[in-house]
């Protein structure tokens, strides 16, 4: 995992190109709908860092949390209530105060949290993501359930200059591009550091670890801090897009999604994940165009994705591109 | 090899009237027992005599329900597991406990890195750790599985897993070898490579070792200690523990056979 084959490492480079090039040939294909399918792709990529954010935790790590849209919301909500009403906000201030939030907000849920494990975990960060949830929607301040409006798009200026204009819907697609492909490589090198190498330890076999100097709790810790940091960037990003924020956006149905996305595209992989949002988000837009009841629509394509493949898209990838010798690593 | 006078030498681990109860059940009743340095010594006992529970106890995997553990004279007895490899503990299990998706020599390589002062270092790939590899590589060497560094671990044969399993806990740089039945369920020709093996690492390495292959008890150990229901029966130096007349009855039954 910590090297991909050729055989997949290119096609996703390639994929990476097209939706580079997406503002150049979108015009072309799709003259009607090319705005609208510019910023869905740019909502995609979103997702697609927390999903592999949240892969880091489920599929790395073995920490199955359903309190990770909490900390997307809470990033977007650092957003919105950070932002002046009538200005831009700056981005230098704004974006590093939002995800020191989310980080120390996550590791007082982590530290609560990791000292439960398996189905304990789950519930203890379910019952912790909706407290998030509540937390706004009660809120008079945060808008309550009608959620915040972020009126002006922040801005990123030195001395005065800007340097991006981010409310201009092509360069924001190509931000959110160039992170999207960051969080990868950011969270591959992650990976295959030393600490990376523990925490996939731990999620193979905890008590190993333990015995062989490691605390895992430490590790998990910071594992599950990474992970909903890199959630809470995602999530202002989305409230940036969309200059808006409501209490949705932390529920737990959010987190069973963004779960939804990692096991489609194949959990531990970190490119599973990303085209497994991308699947998810496509097939989701394919169906609510053509029927109303999409969502038992949707509900049948994901039993049939699991069930024919195992170990998700990634899965079927690696299987196809194993070189001969390798024999049946289980 | 004959052992040493006892009490010469100095004990690098030592258990005062350490007992394990679970409930009602005393797994280990107040044994004590003295591991003195580079001392071969065999932990040997019937299903259920304790062995287990008692490696769990010298390792931090479980909490002794009374008694101490002492490590050259330091008490350890509340220390948590992961500190054991730092003290210079290492053991193995009994069940095969490598990481099956990691190489052969990423699983070493994870074991050394228990060496670095911590791995919560996140920048630089743990490939670029020159003296945690050079330990991996050692330790693949000792355990006999140099050739073996890039194979999937969940791949190689079940005896290669367990000089694996051998060769992580000599990667943590141990002084104490703990080794819970590294023999269990291997072929013949494994069995013979793996007692060449744990010879050789018993001159290196104070190796406490739970076995039930008496052959290999008694080619590598120097200092026999027997376990029945939780208790210690007797222990000490191999020729005097086999004469035992308890041992005999109480283990052996009809013991000259094994013997």
């Amino acid at each position: 995992m910590i090297r991909l084959p050729r055989s997949i490492a290119l096609p996703l480079l390639a994929l990476v190109v097209l939706l580079a090039l997406f503002p150049a040939y979108g015009p072309l294909l799709f003259p009607a709908k090319h705005a609208f399918l510019m910023q869905k792709l740019a909502g995609i990529m979103i997702l697609a860092m927390l999903a592999m954010s949240l892969d880091l935790l489920v599929g790395v790590t073995g920490l199955v949390s359903l309190a990770h849209a909490a900390f997307f919301g809470l990033g977007g909500y650092g957003l919105a209530l950070l932002s002046p009403e009538y200005e831009a906000a700056n981005l230098w201030l704004v974006l590093p105060a939002t995800l020191a939030g989310v980080a120390a907000a996550s590791a007082v849920v982590g530290w609560l949290s990791i000292r439960t494990s398996g189905i304990y975990f789950i519930m203890v960060t379910l019952a912790f993501g909706q407290m998030g949830f509540y937390l706004f929607n009660d809120s008079k301040g945060a808008g309550g359930s009608d959620g915040m409006y972020i009126m002006v798009t922040p801005s990123l200026e030195i001395a005065g200059t800007a340097l991006l204009r981010l409310s201009d819907k092509m360069t924001f697609y190509y931000v959110v591009l160039a992170l999207f492909v960051g969080v990868y490589f950011g969270l591959r090198m992650l990976l295959a550091s030393p600490f990376g190498r523990v925490v996939a330890a731990i999620g193979v076999n905890e008590n190993r670890v333990r015995g062989l100097g490691f605390d895992p709790d430490r590790y998990k810790l910071v594992a599950f801090v990474i992970g909903c940091t890199v959630a809470g960037l995602a999530g202002f990003l989305a409230a940036m897009q969309y200059g808006f924020v409501n209490p949705s956006m932390l529920s737990w149905h959010h987190s069973g999604e963004a779960l939804v996305m990692v096991i489609l595209g194949g959990m531990g992989t970190l490119f599973g994940p990303a085209l497994g949002a991308f699947v998810f988000e496509l097939a989701r837009y394919g169906l609510e165009s053509m029927t109303e009841h999409w969502l038992a629509a949707m509900g049948v394509f994901v039993i049939v994705v699991v069930l024919a493949l195992p170990k998700g898209i990634a899965g079927l990838l690696l299987r196809l591109a194993r070189p001969r010798d390798e024999g049946d690593g289980s | 090899m004959t052992a040493a006078p006892v009490a010469s030498r100095e004990a690098v681990l030592e258990t005062r009237g350490l007992t394990k109860a679970f409930g009602g059940l005393v797994a280990v009743n107040a044994v004590s027992l003295r591991f003195l340095e580079r001392q071969p010594h065999a932990i040997i006992g019937p299903n259920g005599a304790g062995k287990s529970t008692l490696v769990n106890l010298l390792t931090a995997h479980m909490r002794p329900s009374e008694g101490q553990i002492l490590c050259r004279g330091v008490d350890i007895t509340r220390l948590p597991a992961h500190k054991m490899p730092g003290l210079g503990i290492g053991r193995s299990y009994q069940k095969t406990n490598v990481f099956p998706s990691f190489s052969c020599f990423e699983n070493v390589r994870l074991a050394a890195q228990s060496r670095l002062s911590t791995s919560m270092r996140f920048f630089r790939p743990a490939s670029s750790l020159r003296d945690t590899n050079a330990h991996a590589d050692e330790a693949l060497e000792l355990c006999g599985l140099s050739a073996r560094r890039h194979r999937v671990a969940g791949t190689m044969s079940y005896g290669e897993q367990r000089q694996l399993e051998i060769g992580m806990v000599l990667a943590t740089a141990p002084q104490i070898l703990v080794l819970d039945e590294p023999l269990a369920g291997m072929g013949v020709e494994e069995s013979e490579l793996m007692v060449a093996l744990l010879k050789d690492l018993a001159r290196r390495y104070t190796l406490i070792l739970i076995e039930h292959d008496m052959d290999a008890v008694f080619s590598i150990a120097e200092v026999l200690t027997v376990m029945v229901n939780g208790t210690m029966l007797e222990s000490g130096p191999v020729e005097q523990v086999r004469a035992s007349q308890a041992v005999q009855d109480a283990y052996l039954g009809d013991g000259g056979e094994v013997f």
